[in-house]
């Protein structure tokens, strides 16, 4: 066993691990946490095999911002316990069997007689001076350039969408009323009051 | 060293997690959404692991793209997910069965 499937078979036996305990923690935050474990090790394996730009983004974007959205969110709905995995056991054992069955089919057809080194050689490594942001960029803003604009066309959807979606009537908002601004005079804001100074013997 | 198969089984294995959560978690539906986003990151694997084999770096655009589009499915989804329990006061899958088919 070289260094390199030392750190393979490490990394994916944490990917592994805390994805089950993802699925089977009882506590919605405990699972962000174990999913962002799983999002760590899927960006070592990604590493592992040479594609640093979207290992980096994997953690930046999704452990960055997404699952911290999702503790944001569970932070603000206060979710009654007691009722999560009310039926938790009924669904387990089909769930276990499909996923069992699964496996073993995808086993049998990825195995090392289909996809193995003797069937599909590793590359060899590229050198230091090989930049994986470079080719990724250069075929994005290429060939790739209205797909990059349709994806960027999307998440602006997606905000407008999000902010559609959660928008209250404005019953707690402080807003401008520009009518209201535009119609004033100055006798509504401005009140001349005339005072007689009362302490003239000090000055 | 790996072959292709450790990837493509290792990415197996993850999306077969993903499904039994998505089965056995009937009453909350965060971990619902947080199981599509494991199922989605297997899906990646197996795009980056295909690409980095064969040479041809399109694969890895692909998974660039899916970044995306799952980033806007959680925004949208943890958006609907406030809404419902704006409304009905919980998030159990049980609640939302208004359309009952």
């Amino acid at each position: 066993m070289n260094s390199e499937q030392i750190i393979f078979y490490i990394f994916s036996f944490w990917f592994i691990a805390s994805s089950l305990a993802m699925i089977f923690s009882r506590n919605a935050a405990k699972a962000v946490l174990f999913l962002i474990l799983a999002f760590f090790s899927a960006a070592s394996i990604w590493l592992l095999l040479e594609a640093e730009f979207l290992a980096i983004t994997l953690i930046l974007v999704y452990v960055g911002a997404v699952m911290v959205l999702f503790l944001f969110v569970i932070k603000m709905l206060n979710i009654d316990k007691s009722t999560l995995r009310a039926k938790f056991a009924g669904y387990l054992p089909l769930g276990l069997l499909v996923a069992a069955i699964i496996v073993t089919e995808m086993a049998m057809v990825l195995g090392y007689n289909q996809f193995g080194l003797g069937v599909m050689a590793a590359p060899a490594r590229h050198g230091a001076d090989y930049s994986n942001i470079t080719v990724l960029a250069l075929q994005l803003y290429t060939d790739y350039i209205y797909s990059f604009e349709l994806a960027a066309v999307l998440l602006l959807i997606a905000i407008i969408a999000a902010i559609t979606l959660v928008h209250r009537k404005e019953v707690n908002r402080k807003g401008q009323s520009i009518s209201e601004q535009v119609k004033v005079q100055a006798k509504d804001r401005v009140r001349l009051v005339s005072i007689t100074p009362k302490n003239k013997e000090n000055k | 060293m790996i072959s292709l198969s450790d990837y493509l089984i290792l990415s197996a294995i993850i999306f077969c997690i993903g499904l039994v959560g998505i089965f056995v978690n009937r009453t909350n539906i965060i971990t619902l959404l947080m199981c599509v986003e494991l199922i989605l990151v297997a899906v990646n694997t197996n795009f980056i692991a295909f690409s980095y084999f064969l040479g041809n770096e399109a694969g890895q655009i692909f998974v660039f793209f899916i970044l995306t589009v799952a980033a806007a499915e959680v925004a949208i989804g943890l958006a609907i997910l406030t809404l419902l329990f704006r409304i009905r006061g919980s998030i159990s899958v049980d609640v939302t069965n208004s359309l009952k088919g």
